[in-house]
């Protein structure tokens, strides 16, 4: 074939575009998820600023150095497209606020090296790169990556200061144990293991009403279940999302949390504590919609996003870790070919099959 | 209308695109006539099919309305002169095509008379037969004037032959910039409806619906005036949405019936025409003068004065933009020189193309418009899955196309591809989706070529080779039963000197 017929000026139609471009959908994105940040920059402080910063510089510089060994020529415009950015910065909201500097470095790596770059770069990534970065972290360090750290406002007095934060950051001392603290999915978890069923495990302290509020321990970008729905609501108002995946995510978990619930309130937890914590809003707006590894027709977004939430909900009630968002993303993500395979739109003027319509017998007025 | 267009746009069952249209200030200008230019240029092929045969010689003098080329198959319309004059030449001349390969044309000299040749109107186009009406309508020249320029005759005979029962108006003119039609429907309404009748006359349809988007309110208020005494002709307002105005998608909001793909219009009862081509019919029918001046609008932003004109067919681009007004800072800016719409026209290397019976639109982008930018790579939106207005994947059609894998394109639908250049528009990746499938389908063409001119040579390998076999066969036939025959007379003869010489011994004994 004359590959140059194809990257030669474009001579064919359309004269004109949209306007849209990878830049500003990627933008838009970045912006629905800064109130969620900004909350949580202000409920765990400096160290989980520096983990968010360090996040996503890492991703920006693996993605530099792998573009470089790779030989594109057109790095700048690669680089600051903003997905490496993206990457980093939903890698960063689902990792332990206090998580030290090494996990911002490796997690980098591994998203954009082994989740990205290794298949061939933007676009042909068959998993979500935060999330098999966030996976092989959980699976390689399980210690540091599960030790919450209880929600310590800015403005309180214990939250530690610039320098403080940065050592907190850079050293990775063990936290004090009054600073530690349990998810609710892990409490609720270890506490059905001890044979506390979850009427008494979540009378006070744990109520999941505080999820409401985000005020809870848990990931530094998970907290905010009502801000991340708000700035999903918004992608879904400005068109970068349709909303068709996070609904199907959501009633993938709901639907069974909600019949577990009525048959045995002690040992399953409600549709709202399952809505509100961990990751769900965050994997059904933000990660679940990435478009390279989610299917491309409607029909097929939604078996994805179903499958997405009854997995989530699965792993989190049988399974041996709390949260299992991230693993039923891979998991889905895995089976997005088959469902594109599969789910494909009807051809105007052809049934389901492909077949050609049949030309009607009788012609009326 | 507002709210379930929002409805459908949140259900996800919105197809096509909904561009921002730059159809104003344009289409509020009233229309400019432009004078007979000084020299014409008359490609032989102005339509679909075969190109038209010159039957004029150099230096002949013809007068306006002249037939200088006609018809040639099935599938073709005549060239009438657009002016009186002098034959000038018949060469080659750049064709109204992005290759700025060359075409064959007639080149004319106006004398500056515009002197009509004698025509043969017809004052009652009801009472002629349907027939009848074809035949003017063929030897007028008529052809589409939305763009495609198929021969109106040959879709009108086609269509009185299938018996279809509507006739679909195309007066969406969905095309961004364009304003031609959407002018012809507020000027001349009263002649489009009248056109639009003889239309039905012709083709024994019933009914006619004409779709005008709901984005020309004056039109489909005109409109509405003018076919108000007829029952038959319906106006009918949709939704502002491109590709509106292709066949299928309108015929399926109009009649809520789809075409199937292996079939044509006709074959549900159905026949699409342009407002405008209703129009030049009517002239053509009542009037009997034949398709030489057609509506153009000249837009973009580097287009002085934005308008509609009405120009000789065959005046070059230049000379249309020249009489518009010119460009802005003499085309200092201009980025993409555009015949037809922005959609799905044809980008031209220069001015110097001149105007044929289905340009539409002069557009003059700068690089504003154009957005022209280095693709990126896809990542997977399904920006254009949802902007086909077929229902096709775009973007698993043009992975396949970039890995030559045309026959899995052709599975996943690259035939029913009707290159509206939806996907183009929405992909945020700039990639050029159209270019690939026109690529692909060019492919395809030249491997269906190829495999044609194979088999043919293979038949005509296999015949010469019975033809020796049988030509050897029939040789060695031939010498047996010659040489049978030798031997039958040889023994007859034999025989018969033996019973003479018998005879004779007989008689001697």
């Amino acid at each position: 074939m004359n590959t140059a017929a194809l990257t030669a000026q474009p001579v064919a139609s359309p004269h004109a575009h949209g306007g849209n471009s990878v830049t500003r959908t990627m933008f838009r994105v970045q912006m629905a998820l800064v109130p969620a940040t900004l909350y949580g920059f202000w409920l765990f402080g400096w160290p989980a600023f520096f983990l968010w910063l360090l996040t996503i510089l890492s991703c920006l510089g693996f993605e530099a150095l792998s573009l470089k060994m790779m030989g594109v020529t057109r790095i700048k415009a690669t680089l600051f497209d903003g997905s490496a950015l993206l990457t980093g910065w939903l890698l960063a909201m689902t990792l332990p606020p206090w998580a030290p500097w090494w996990v911002a470095v490796v997690g980098g790596f591994i998203a954009i090296v082994i989740g990205k770059q290794v298949f061939g770069g933007v676009g042909q990534n068959v998993f979500n790169p935060a999330m098999v970065a966030r996976v092989a972290l959980l699976v390689s360090f399980p210690v540091p990556l599960t030790m919450w750290v209880s929600p310590l406002p800015l403005t309180s007095l214990a939250a530690p200061d610039f320098i403080d934060g940065l050592r907190i950051f850079l050293t990775s001392l063990p936290q004090p144990d009054a600073m530690a603290s349990a998810s609710l999915l892990g409490y609720t978890k270890t506490e059905l293991s001890r044979g506390i069923d979850l009427l008494h495990s979540l009378a006070g302290d744990h109520a999941p009403v505080l999820s409401w509020i985000g005020a809870r321990s848990g990931s530094f970008g998970e907290s905010a279940s009502l801000l991340i729905l708000g700035g999903g609501l918004y992608l879904i108002g400005v068109g970068i999302i349709s909303w068709h995946t996070p609904a199907a995510v959501l009633a993938g978990l709901a639907i069974p949390a909600a019949i577990g619930h009525s048959v045995d309130p002690t040992h399953y937890l409600s549709v709202s504590a399952h809505l509100l914590s961990g990751a769900a809003m965050l994997g059904a707006f933000f990660i679940a919609t990435d478009y390279v590894t989610s299917p491309n027709t409607v029909s097929g977004q939604i078996v994805f996003g179903l499958g997405i939430g009854l997995m989530t909900w699965v792993i989190r009630t049988y399974g041996g870790y709390p949260e299992g968002m991230a693993f039923a993303v891979l998991l889905m993500n895995a089976l997005t070919p088959v469902i594109d395979r599969f789910i494909k739109p009807r051809v105007l003027g052809r049934d389901r099959k492909g077949k050609p319509l049949d030309i009607p017998e009788t012609k009326e007025a | 209308m507002g709210f379930m267009n929002l409805f459908k746009h949140f259900l996800g069952d919105d197809w096509g695109v909904h561009p921002d249209d730059h159809k104003r200030p344009a289409a509020d200008q009233p229309v400019r006539v432009m004078p007979v230019p000084a020299r014409l240029y008359l490609p032989l092929q102005q339509h679909l099919g075969g190109p038209a045969r010159p039957i004029v010689l150099v230096g002949q003098k013809v007068k306006k309305g002249e037939l200088i080329a006609e018809a040639q198959g099935m599938v073709s319309a005549p060239i009438h002169a657009p002016t009186s004059g002098t034959v000038a030449a018949v060469t080659e001349i750049t064709a109204p095509h992005p290759s700025g390969l060359t075409l064959p044309a007639i080149i004319l000299d106006a004398d500056g008379a515009d002197e009509w040749i004698e025509l043969h109107g017809c004052d009652d186009p009801f009472a002629l037969d349907p027939a009848e009406i074809g035949k003017r309508v063929a030897s007028a020249g008529v052809v589409g004037l939305g763009g495609a320029a198929f021969p109106s005759a040959v879709k009108l005979i086609g269509a009185s032959k299938a018996k279809v029962t509507t006739l679909v108006m195309n007066g969406g003119e969905c095309e961004p910039y364009l304003s031609c039609d959407d002018r012809l429907m507020r000027d001349a309404a009263a002649g489009i409806v009248d056109g639009i009748r003889i239309m039905l006359h012709a083709t024994g349809a019933k009914v006619a619906l004409v779709g005008i988007e709901d984005n020309k309110p004056e039109a489909i208020v005109a409109m509405q005036a003018a076919a108000a005494g007829f029952d038959s002709v319906q106006i009918r307002p949709v939704p502002a949405r491109y590709p509106m105005g292709s066949e299928k998608q309108l015929i399926q909001v109009l009649t809520g019936i789809e075409v199937p793909a292996d079939g044509r219009p006709a074959d549900i009862g159905v026949i699409v025409h342009n407002v405008g081509t209703a129009l030049a019919l009517r002239t053509a029918v009542r009037d009997g003068k034949p398709l030489i001046s057609r509506l153009v609008t000249v837009n973009g932003n580097c287009a002085s004065q934005p308008g509609n004109i009405e120009v000789r067919v065959g005046t070059l681009a230049e000379e249309v933009i020249a009489f518009a007004g010119g460009l802005k800072g003499d085309g200092l800016g201009l980025a993409r020189r555009v015949m037809g719409g922005p959609m799905m026209g044809m980008q031209i290397p220069h001015w110097r193309v001149p105007v044929v019976k289905g340009t539409s639109g002069i557009l003059a982008f700068d690089t504003v418009e154009v957005a022209e930018q280095e693709p990126n790579p896809c990542i997977r939106c399904g920006s254009c899955v949802k902007a086909c207005p077929m229902g096709l994947l775009p973007l698993e059609m043009s992975s396949r196309i970039r890995n030559e894998a045309y026959g899995e394109a052709i599975d996943l639908g690259l035939k029913d591809c009707i290159a509206c250049g939806c996907c183009a528009y929405v992909c945020p990746s700039k990639i050029p989706l159209v270019q690939y499938f026109v690529h692909a389908k060019g492919e395809l063409a030249a491997q269906d070529r190829a495999k044609l001119r194979g088999d043919a040579t293979k038949k005509l390998a296999l015949q010469r080779q019975e033809r020796l076999e049988r030509e050897a066969r029939e040789k060695a036939e031939a010498n047996a039963k010659r040489k049978a025959e030798r031997e039958a007379a040889a023994a007859a003869k034999a025989a018969a000197e033996a019973a003479a010489k018998a005879e004779t011994q007989g008689e001697s004994a």
